[in-house]
């Protein structure tokens, strides 16, 4: 094992992000504190508890679901893939290093970040509504859990990526209507009933539901359920980004 | 002296079927500066990638210090510094940064002192705090080998080093190999500057269409160098060289009205003034005298020529 390696490469897109830590933070900060006063203030209060919460709480898992899932994906994405649009990607494909020693430095440290910018928006939320955590110890599991894999998927978004419009097309088209119509702002019981069942198509719901069980003790799918659909995605990640190295797909001609 | 990269039959085609290495051999020795010469397209960064490891080979092997760069890619790739054809680095770092990941990324721990005395050495010192992006192309050049050489390479690859670099800093570039060479590194570097090649390599490989058309000590190469051509202008056309003249064989030119004579002037004799008085004698009258010398320059286009 290179362990200099993914040091090197987790701490200098470690130093990346912090380089632009104001930029980086302020965002999420600012665009959660919106939805707060949009949805948790605005309509909230048109709004009566759902599944025995305040709408502004209600909210919280999936805004934070929302943010970490894509920044994982973006900042993930954009790591691997600015070395090949730059060039020095040679360095990398010349050093003495494998793939999981690559793959655990750019996705560590995009996994990272985005659990910075998770915990941000959770302390930002206690500003707004009051928070009980039930089960914390799975919140930080599932936290965790949402940000390694999607930041999996971004590395792989990276590699396929030939131009920038690529980069960004996944995680806008894909990504976010995932989130958003996944239960992020509703729970998915409050929706008519073909969609109920559309619903259950969707993979975010499965990790915003777990994700919330976590927060409130309730769910809309059972938190085995959760596990095992957050367990598979990470899996089947893993196994693409394995195929990828093998293969030298997209990288290694 | 013994090998230390040794290529066995490679091969490369690029997706697409396009075959950029049609079975290339050759024996890189221990500290040598080895000088690979071809025009562009003739495979000399698909060569030194698969050695390195950019590329996958499609079929032949390649040894490194001993070891198979596909089996064994951590040792091989460890003895190896490269100085890509392109200026390939990230814009907003700064020099010290950039040199001290590559060499973290080799697998080495954190050497600064090694690594300030690398800039040093490439005169990089007073630049180390600098953004990448400030830096002259020139400079950037330099960067380019600090990385390479960060983590104590045994052998170092300059894809085409000196290309678009302007007089002063080519000649700092040849020094800085030569110093290399004085500390062990063996040195493969390609270029299509023939006076490159003649100035700092020890051998010359000539590579055109994904072959190796040869590869020679480059005393050997001066050595063909030093033959020089004599042609004599006759105001009457020969159909043929009188026999009184065979033994210096002389080539006719197609209208009989020149002839030309090759001879070593690295020879005690050139056999010139046997040739004139011999010409007097069979009867043709001399018009004009001129003398050629043949350089690296003709004998790499007459090689390349050859195979296209
Ligand atoms: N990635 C690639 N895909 C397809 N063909 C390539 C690729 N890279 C180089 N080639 C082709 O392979 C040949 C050799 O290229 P290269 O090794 O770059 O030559 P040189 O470095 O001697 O100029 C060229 O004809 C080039 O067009
Ligand atoms: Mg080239």
């Amino acid at each position: 094992m290179n362990i200099y390696a993914v040091q090197t490469i987790y701490r200098t897109e470690m130093k990346r992000f912090f380089r632009t830590i104001t930029q980086s933070l302020i965002s999420p900060v600012l665009s959660t504190s919106l939805y707060f006063i949009v949805f948790g203030a605005a309509i909230g209060s048109r709004i009566d508890e759902v599944e025995g919460v305040s709408y502004g709480a209600f909210i919280v898992p999936g805004l934070i679901m929302l943010s970490v899932m894509t920044q994982a994906t973006s900042n993930a994405s954009f790591g691997i893939y600015f070395p090949k649009f730059i060039g020095t990607i040679y360095e990398l494909l010349s050093a003495p290093v494998n793939f999981l020693e690559i793959v655990l430095g750019y996705v560590g440290a995009a996994a990272t970040k985005a659990m910075f910018i998770g915990v941000i928006i959770l302390i930002t939320a206690f500003f707004f509504v009051d928070l009980n955590i039930a089960h914390p110890i799975a919140m930080v599991a599932f936290l965790v859990m949402t940000c390694l894999s999607f930041s999996l998927l971004g590395f792989i978004i990276g590699i396929w990526a030939g131009n920038f419009e690529q980069l960004q097309l996944i995680p806008l088209l894909v990504i976010t209507p995932l989130v958003f119509l996944g239960g992020s702002f509703y729970s998915i019981s409050m929706l008519p009933g073909i969609w109920q069942t559309i619903a259950m198509f969707n993979p975010v719901v499965y990790l915003i539901s777990g994700f919330r069980w976590a927060f409130f003790g309730t769910a809309d799918v059972s938190i085995g359920i959760s596990l095992a659909a957050i367990a598979l995605f990470t899996g089947a990640c893993m196994a693409a980004i394995w195929w990828i190295f093998r293969t030298g797909w997209r990288i290694r001609q | 002296m013994s090998s230390i990269i040794s290529i066995k039959n490679l091969r490369k085609a690029y997706p697409g079927g396009f075959e950029a290495l049609k079975g290339v051999n050759l024996e890189i020795e221990q500290g040598e500066i080895l000088a690979l010469l071809g025009p562009n397209g003739a495979g000399k960064t698909t060569l030194i990638s698969t050695v390195c490891g950019i590329t996958v080979p499609t079929d032949g092997s390649i040894t490194v210090g001993g070891f198979d760069t596909i089996k064994d890619y951590r040792a091989t790739r460890d003895l190896i510094g490269l100085v890509p054809q392109e200026i390939n680095l990230e814009p907003f770092e700064t020099v010290f940064s950039s040199v001290s990941f590559s060499r973290g990324l080799f697998g080495k721990p954190r050497d600064d002192a090694y690594i300030n005395r690398i800039l040093d050495q490439l005169s990089l010192g007073d630049k180390q705090d600098s953004k990448i992006m400030a830096l002259s192309g020139g400079m950037k050049r330099r960067v380019l080998i600090a990385k390479a050489l960060s983590h104590e390479p045994r052998v170092l690859f300059l894809d085409e080093p000196t290309a678009g670099v302007d007089v002063e800093l080519r000649k700092d570039m040849w020094d800085i190999v030569a110093g290399l060479k004085a500390d062990g590194v063996t040195i493969i570097l390609t270029t299509h500057y023939i006076e490159e090649a003649e100035a700092i390599a020890d051998r010359v490989g000539v590579i055109n269409g994904g072959e190796i058309l040869l590869v020679q000590d480059k005393s050997e190469l001066m050595a063909q160098m030093g033959q020089k051509q004599l042609q004599i202008a006759i105001s009457d056309p020969v159909d043929e060289i009188p026999d009184a003249l065979s033994a210096y064989a002389l080539e006719r030119s197609e209208d009989g009205l020149s002839l030309t004579y090759t001879y070593d002037t690295t020879g005690e004799r050139t056999g010139i003034t046997t040739l004139l008085n011999d010409l007097a004698a069979a009867g043709l009258v001399m018009t004009d005298l001129q003398t050629k010398q043949s350089s690296l320059e003709d004998i790499f286009v007459g090689l390349v020529k050859e195979t296209t």
